[in-house]
């Protein structure tokens, strides 16, 4: 359970005739439990892909499959992070996370224990009962990212989930979510515009073209992360020291960097 | 609008030397006889008026006695509005298809003044309880149901997806994303709608024949009794302020709730 396919995909907004090409021809595979980061230039269609796995838009041609099965519409085995959060306001950071659980028609006894769990491993014990409003930024974003692992996803969906955070926040956010990915390992498909964040979490890096968007090449993460054992390391800061780190950064960064040349940006 | 903002003493000042300057103008015409005092009476035999109807009766009760039987029907005519309009705008606001269907029909009569339902609601609802509710219902229905709709409507996009991502169903979505990210809108629509159900009400009451602010004014009106009829339109005018500012209090309380206002 658990694996994404993208085969043959196109994307085009507005009328088939007059309409924009974003997406070009897409193939891409990610494995079970899987962690597949995508970088691009700002306006590929890095968004669109994610969205169409989610469900929300649909291929023009070509088709995604999760778990074997053609994706037709929103559902709970695809977890949403959003950027902006997408908190409910009006519920509490309990209700936010119950939510999916009750949608689900779970017994109360079995949704208080999955939500206690899920507080736990997002360090939200005690701001159970608050609003959203009443949150930092990097805990609403954790409530996000509770409310997305409480549901048991086959796949986690995350478009710059800490876009919208500050940097020391969002270091933070990125070694918890190594962390997490380490309790609980989920197919990640995750967008992200910070290459070093990509590297980080990544077992695989996308490379997209610029507009219409291609997947121009795919990078391999993970050996290198097993051979260096970059996993020794806690903090981010010493992963981020090590020569095959930098070299991988600067690999991706030479081949975003020729995308933007060639759009004159 | 030009000129520095005025600071709330300002305001109040200005606000209350218009007030004296129009009741020492209307003073003015009444004492100078130029305006038989039986079609202007003057603001103190008004005020005189108006206190004597609070306790002694007129057509058949007291002006409070009056007031309590209007706001009856105006209560239910609200609540109807609102237990009809409500809902209906939410409903509309997540089916496409009941929005396309009642759309039209809810634009074609929206323009139809609650007034100018007066002799259809007679026939059809009869001069009772019915008809007059009905023509109050028609000047406070039509704010419930579009700002429930706007509100259902202009949910943050971001909002819906997160609520389908996790499986959310038609009635709960209505229910806990939809209503309560439109109850700010509903609430200034209940306001408006409150308002003008009020302004209908004297339409609605010219058709009672038992009791009533409208139906005291009517049969003042048969007797040529101004200032009876003047003491009617001021008890309409201070209800329904009052009614507004409660409504207003109302309002800021819960957006201050909602983190909307700080
Ligand atoms: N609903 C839509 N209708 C029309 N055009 C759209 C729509 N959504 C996206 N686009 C266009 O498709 C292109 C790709 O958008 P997308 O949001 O997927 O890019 P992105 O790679 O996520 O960009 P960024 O890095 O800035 O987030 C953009 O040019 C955008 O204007
Ligand atoms: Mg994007």
């Amino acid at each position: 359970m658990g694996s994404i396919r993208f085969q043959n995909v196109d994307k085009v907004f507005g009328a088939s005739q007059a309409g924009v090409k974003v997406l070009d021809d897409i193939n891409l595979e990610i494995g079970e439990k899987e962690f597949v980061a995508i970088v691009g230039p700002s306006g590929c269609g890095k968004t669109t892909c994610l969205r169409m796995v989610a469900g929300f838009e649909a291929p023009s041609s070509g088709t995604i499959t999760v778990s074997g099965k053609v994706v037709s519409e929103p559902g709970p085995d695809r977890a949403v992070v959003f950027q902006q959060f997408a908190l409910f306001p009006w519920k509490t950071v309990r209700e936010n996370i119950d939510l999916g659980l009750r949608n689900k028609n779970l017994p109360a006894a079995e949704r208080d224990r999955l939500i206690a769990d899920a507080l736990k491993l997002m360090n939200l014990e005690s701001h159970a009962g608050a609003f959203p409003h009443q949150l930092s930024g990097g805990m609403q974003q954790r409530v996000a990212i509770a409310r997305a692992y409480v549901l048991d996803p086959d796949v986690l969906l995350m478009d710059e989930p800490f876009g919208a955070l500050d940097a020391q926040t969002r270091v933070v956010m990125q070694e918890e979510l190594v962390r997490l990915a380490r309790v609980n390992p989920r197919t990640v498909l995750f967008i992200t515009h910070a290459v070093e964040e990509a590297v980080y979490l990544a077992d695989r890096v996308a490379i997209m073209t610029r507009r219409p968007g291609r997947i121009k090449e795919v990078l391999d993460i993970k050996s290198v992360r097993l051979a260096e054992n970059w996993d020794r390391f806690a903090r981010i800061e010493d992963v981020m020291d090590q020569e095959s780190f930098v070299h991988l950064r600067t690999q991706i960064w030479k081949s975003l960097r020729e995308e933007k040349g060639a759009q004159g940006v | 609008m030009n000129g520095a903002p005025l600071s709330l003493r300002e305001t109040l000042a200005w606000g209350a030397l218009g007030a004296l300057a129009f009741v020492g103008f209307w003073t003015l015409i009444t004492t100078s006889g130029l305006v038989p005092r039986q079609f202007l009476p003057s603001p103190l035999d008004l005020v005189q008026r108006f206190f004597h109807l609070l306790t002694s009766p007129f057509a058949g009760a007291t002006l409070p006695e009056h007031l309590a039987s209007s706001f009856r029907r105006y209560a239910f005519g609200v609540l109807l509005a609102a237990a009809i309009g409500i809902p209906l705008g939410l409903l509309m606001g997540w089916f496409r298809l009941l929005d396309d269907i009642v759309t039209p029909i809810f634009d074609g009569l929206r323009f139809i003044a609650p007034i100018a339902w007066v002799p259809f609601a007679a026939l059809w609802f009869g001069t009772g309880i019915g008809g007059p509710v009905m023509i109050i219902f028609a000047g406070a229905f039509p704010p419930c149901l579009i700002n429930a709709y706007r509100g259902a409507r202009f949910v943050e996009p971001r909002l819906i997806e997160a609520a389908r991502m996790l499986g959310t169903g038609n009635l709960r979505m209505i229910l806990e994303i939809l209503l309560p990210a439109a109850v700010p809108s509903i609430v200034a629509g209940l306001r408006v709608s409150a308002g003008l159900g009020w302004q209908s009400l004297v339409g609605a009451e010219l058709i009672v024949a038992a009791a009533g602010v409208g139906f005291m004014m009517v049969q003042a009106q048969g007797s040529v009794q101004t200032t009876t009829v003047m003491a009617g339109m001021l008890a309409i005018g201070l209800v329904g302020m009052l009614i507004d500012i409660l409504l207003r209090q109302g309002e800021a309380w819960m957006r201050r709730r909602r983190g909307l206002d700080s």
